[in-house]
């Protein structure tokens, strides 16, 4: 579990990034973290693998106080994977990029292997293993990172912006990879722009404006909060605009649900007959 | 006459064993939003390269056919004389910011100063463009100390300064979240407005739906398919293939299989919610 208490986060210069945050993160969940650009999200999960430390309160991952550890000992149990793919990158080819922290912490190379091959199938970035990083397209340089962190085995693992540029099978990739880590009971914590995705693959999102945690709910309860959505400077998805457009109940967010309530309507009118002749 | 022409081009990068673009044909028309989609890898960048003369100007490899900008093939344009034709703008706003200004406001007339343009004429432009995107709050910060939105509104101010004929923009919205990309779309909407030819690669095809005129599906290095955003953004095939619909679309489809009454696939959200009460009183 990673627990942050009253968690105040203030840089050198003075600046507050992140005031008063309170949340949990069970073993094996998995939760979005949504907001506007500097809403102090990536501040707020730099908190978890004590990138940052927090000014007051505490941040306790798995029964350590993040105070009292250092970063190399928290790394153990979170992996970071950056927002921007290149500030993480340093290795001549892919397969060394993913095996370089494996090699440095002196596992037997039937383990290197194990967990290299592991990575990269959830990742799927096989084809790329000879080449180096920085000639791969954005999209799949953000695949090896992934590969990178989840290659460590953390218990936690933090993805930032993941969704950034990715086409629909880079999607698709993520999800996949985000079930089979929750079947292995690791938690998935991930700051996401996209909204569909946030709708179509969490159930439980933490909504952050103005460097505090404003909402931490379901997806459909989030989406339709007006004031957290107005306060968090989001969009909800589509289907939730619609149904919200055409007086529907029950904080519709999925096109099954749009699709089934539109068509109970239409039977519960045909059944009643009408009243809007015209 | 069309704008932009590229008459059976293929193009490979320097030591890459695949064909970046193959063989492709299209004429693009003055004045036109056209919206450029498909997978990763497919030969969207690779296209926006080659129209703005990167290809073959600063990347070498291995180019063939036409590419035809106002009728004049690529390779007999100067380069400095393609950047003051065309506009680029990054996908990465952080490749954009020139890094050697301590200003928004120099950087912004950065552009106007390399092209040696008259001192005055510079600054009323840069005004201009200041009061248009509203970055008034902006001028006097540091570009390295703004965030993701604020980088990309001014990546786009700085090219917007140079006024171009024809611009060619990235998946300008990739890093940012939902409100700033609504703030680059509306700049995006008013460049339409103005007439301006522009190509636009972006994977949000909700966003693709409301604004293009013609739409551009890349797959393999080639062009899979075009035509009217309601034609092609309304196929469900292309899910299959990789491309993403926009949702409505998926919902319309999902309707007709439950035979509930839908004239066409709707492709934006005001469509849908017309289909949909529609759908409602036809039924009466």
């Amino acid at each position: 579990m990673i627990e942050l208490k009253d968690v105040t986060f203030a840089y050198p210069n003075g600046y507050i990034a992140n005031e008063n945050l309170n949340l949990v993160i069970n073993n094996g969940e998995r939760v979005a973290i949504i907001g506007q650009n500097g809403a102090g999200k990536t501040t707020a999960v730099k908190l978890m693998n004590r990138l940052n430390k927090p000014t007051t309160g505490d941040v306790i991952v798995d029964g350590n106080n993040t105070k009292e550890r250092t970063t190399a000992q928290i790394s153990a149990y979170v992996g970071y994977v950056f927002q921007n793919p290149d500030e993480q990158i340093f290795n001549s080819t892919v397969a060394m990029e993913v095996e370089y922290m494996l090699k440095y912490r002196k596992l037997d190379q039937k383990d290197i292997d194990r967990r290299r091959d592991r990575a990269v199938e959830l990742t799927g970035i096989q084809d790329y293993l000879k080449m180096n990083p920085l000639d791969v397209p954005y999209s799949l340089r953000k695949f090896i990172t992934i590969a990178v962190v989840l290659a460590m085995e953390t218990p936690y693992i933090i993805l930032d912006e993941p969704t950034a540029g990715q086409d629909l099978q880079g999607l698709k990739t993520l999800s996949n990879m985000m079930d089979a880590l929750q079947d292995e009971g690791r938690s998935v914590i991930t700051i996401t722009h996209d909204m569909e995705f946030v709708a179509d693959h969490f159930t439980r999102v933490v909504a952050m404006a103005n460097k505090q945690i404003i909402a931490d709910d379901t997806a459909d309860n989030i989406f339709w909060n007006a004031e957290v959505i107005k306060e968090a400077r989001i969009k909800e998805p589509q289907i939730g605009e619609i149904a919200k457009e055409l007086g529907l109940k029950g904080n519709i967010i999925h096109r099954r649900d749009l699709v089934d309530a539109l068509s109970h309507q239409k039977k519960a009118f045909i059944r009643g007959g009408s009243n809007e002749k015209e | 006459m069309s704008y932009i022409e590229l008459k059976q081009v293929s193009y490979q990068y320097p030591l890459a064993s695949e064909w970046a673009l193959n063989d492709v044909t299209y004429s693009f028309e003055k004045g036109k939003l056209y919206g450029i989609i498909g997978a990763n890898r497919g030969g969207k960048t690779t296209l926006c390269n080659l129209v703005r003369g990167f290809i073959p100007h600063f990347y070498q490899g291995e180019l063939m056919g036409q590419v035809l900008i106002e009728g004049k093939d690529i390779r007999e344009w100067e380069n400095h004389q393609l950047s003051t034709e065309i506009g680029y703008i990054f996908q990465n706003p952080f490749s954009q910011i020139s890094g050697v200004k301590e200003t928004v406001f120099e950087e912004i007339a950065l552009g106007l100063e390399n092209l040696g343009v008259d001192k005055d004429e510079m600054i009323e432009r840069t005004i201009q463009v200041v009061k248009w995107l509203k970055l008034e709050d902006l001028i006097k910060k540091n570009p390295n100390n703004l965030s993701g939105g604020q980088r990309q509104r001014v990546a786009f101010a700085s090219i917007i300064v140079m006024n171009h004929d024809i611009l060619v923009i990235d998946e300008p919205t990739s890093q940012l979240d939902p409100s700033s990309t609504a703030e680059v779309f509306e700049i995006i909407h008013m460049l339409k407005e103005q007439k301006k030819t522009i190509l636009l690669v972006e994977h949000k095809v909700e966003l693709i739906a409301e604004y293009a005129d013609e739409v551009l599906v890349f797959e393999k290095g080639q062009i899979a398919s075009y035509g009217s955003p309601a034609d092609i953004l309304s196929r469900k095939d292309l899910m299959e293939r990789g491309i993403s619909i926009p949702s409505v679309a998926l919902l319309g489809h999902e309707m007709r299989e439950k035979n509930m009454a839908m004239d066409s696939i709707p492709i934006t959200k005001s469509q849908a919610l017309e289909q949909i009460l529609k759908g409602g009183k036809n039924d009466d």
